[in-house]
């Protein structure tokens, strides 16, 4: 098994921590992993994205153009990477201040409108958390007691009282997709 | 005992085992995309727990020259910097080559010439095996091609240095710095105790004073210490090859490429054998000395080689002379900061060798 992810929003939207408890989840499960930034000046403001590939085998490059998943947090993430995602592969976006919406009928798209949830659910922070529970909904590679270690491993000790928190953000995203799903 | 599993990046791979290693003294200056090696250094404190110095100098050129001091000392020294701050030094490190000193330097490479890019780049192959400062000397170098290489190369690099009194450059690029991948760490080694016969120590009553330098203005003298080293290059070139293989066994067509060139070609190989072109990889992994002999022994089993770097094709000479004419080599990289794709080296693979 090898899932090869790209996320990418703007700078401070959680894009690198996401795929940091990713990698960190992985490494519970016994996968072979890889984290690889995009760093420099655009993280200062501009884009961010980061490549995450999480395998059974070792991994070779850790820099990749195709991707079996694409999880989207901007327009010019969305406009950069739609073409890279492989044919049958999945698309996650958050519709938060989307004008172009995806237009690929080759590609499994999911909508999660996960800012606009998690400023319901009066935690804005966890946006990220319910994205990743949606892409693990789709794609269930870790477990979520893999994840829930994965998160404890990658937050600082001082914000382990968040962990709660985020688990209950995996979840909602989880249900999301679990409605998505339904309705097809 | 068992060695301890994390998720690390390179950078930072290479500070925890500075510590590990029984480093005694650390003399850096920041610099993109190398800095988390001496931020890490910083929040270790490992003055504290091993004794090792961490310290920032107030440039380049004083923490090569801190090394020297330390190096001279006996003592297990390392600087790190990224491509500017490596070309700034340059003197030092010909000095310490000169004076016969064990040190490591990590360069982190980035896009040059000059400020360059801060992206990931190979341009700096000439500068690390062929000189870089002025003089007949070479350094060893290393090209790891993993974080757990970034962190185990540490220790055999002092290793090596130790064993031939030579300094030793690892070679390693912005994108093995600034990845995180799973590495395991081996336990702790104690500072070591005991300093060289060759360390200017003080004069005990029982042998003559030590003398490092690098000036001899006599040039008969001179000339045999440059014979000297030779030998001693020559004895390097000998025993410390190191090189990794990669389906090389049925290959019509080798790709040769060091760290994450290497990485971004064994999926290249993977992509051409898919399309039933027989591609292998030969990844050296001491870039001095060169898997000459083996690449030349390749050279008679496949119809060609490309040398794949993030460089204007530096390696490729080597990989040239090592093949002395036997079957068409060429070069394919991307410059600037930007890493070469799998998919492409595949294209650039059948272009020059299958056409299309």
């Amino acid at each position: 098994m090898t899932e090869e992810i790209i996320i990418a929003g703007f700078g401070g939207q959680g894009v690198l921590s996401m795929g940091k408890i990713m990698a960190y989840s992985g490494v519970m499960q016994d996968m072979e992993v890889s984290w690889m930034p995009s760093y420099g000046p655009e993280m200062r403001g501009g884009t961010a994205n980061v490549i995450v590939i999480i395998s059974s085998e070792r991994i070779s490059s850790p820099i990749i153009k195709q991707f079996d998943t694409a999880i989207i947090l901007n327009q010019q993430s969305l406009d950069k990477f739609e073409s890279s995602i492989k044919p049958g592969g999945v698309l996650i976006y958050d519709g938060n201040g989307i004008t172009r919406h995806p237009e690929r009928k080759d590609i499994n798209v999911y909508r999660v409108d996960a800012a606009e949830e998690a400023s319901r659910m009066n935690s804005p922070k966890t946006f990220n958390t319910i994205v990743l529970g949606g892409f693990l909904k789709v794609k269930p590679i870790i477990k979520l007691e893999n994840v829930l270690k994965g998160l404890k491993k990658s937050l600082p000790e001082r914000y382990h009282n968040l962990i709660p928190m985020n688990e209950k953000a995996l979840k909602r995203g989880e249900e999301i997709i679990k409605e998505i799903q339904k309705s097809l | 005992m068992e060695k301890e599993l994390r998720l690390m990046k390179g950078n930072e791979a290479v500070a925890e085992a500075a510590i590990r290693a029984g480093v005694d003294g650390y003399f850096g200056y920041p610099i993109t995309p190398q800095t988390e090696i001496i931020e890490y250094l910083m929040e270790a404190n490992p003055a504290e727990t091993t004794g090792m110095v961490v310290l920032q100098a107030e440039s380049e050129v004083a923490a090569i020259n801190m090394v020297y001091g330390g190096a001279a000392c006996g003592k297990k020294v390392m600087t790190t910097s990224s491509s500017p701050g490596i070309s700034l030094k340059q003197e030092g490190i010909s000095y310490i080559a000169g004076a016969e000193l064990p040190c490591l330097i990590v360069n982190v490479v980035r896009g040059g010439p000059g400020l360059g890019t801060i992206q990931p780049a190979q341009s700096d192959y000439f500068q690390s095996t062929k000189g870089g400062g002025h003089g007949d000397y070479h350094l060893i170098v290393l090209a790891p091609a993993s974080v757990q290489e970034m962190a185990d190369f540490v220790d055999l690099s002092f290793e090596l240095a130790f064993k031939y009194r030579n300094p030793v450059l690892m070679l390693s690029d912005g994108a093995i710095g600034q990845m995180m991948e799973k590495v395991y760490l081996s336990p702790f080694k104690e500072r070591s105790k005991t300093v060289p016969e060759w360390a200017t120590s003080g004069k005990p009553s029982t042998r003559e004073r030590n003398i490092i330098t690098s000036l001899d203005l006599d040039p008969n003298r001179q000339e045999v210490f440059n014979r000297k080293l030779l030998a001693k290059y020559d004895e390097i070139r000998k025993k410390e090859v190191r090189y990794e293989e990669f389906l090389c066994e049925d290959a019509e067509y080798l790709l040769v490429a060091y760290g994450t060139s290497a990485r971004v070609c064994q999926k290249s190989v993977q992509l051409a054998r898919e399309q039933g072109i027989k591609a292998g990889l030969l990844r050296p992994i001491t870039l001095f000395p060169f898997p000459t002999k083996r690449i030349n022994e390749l050279a008679g089993k496949v119809k060609g080689m490309l040398s794949v770097e993030m460089s204007a094709g530096q390696m490729v000479e080597d990989v040239l002379l090592s093949v002395n004419g036997k079957v068409p080599v060429y070069h394919f990289g991307r410059m600037g900061g930007i890493v070469t794709t799998p998919e492409e080296v595949v294209e650039n693979l059948k272009s020059k060798f299958i056409g299309g």
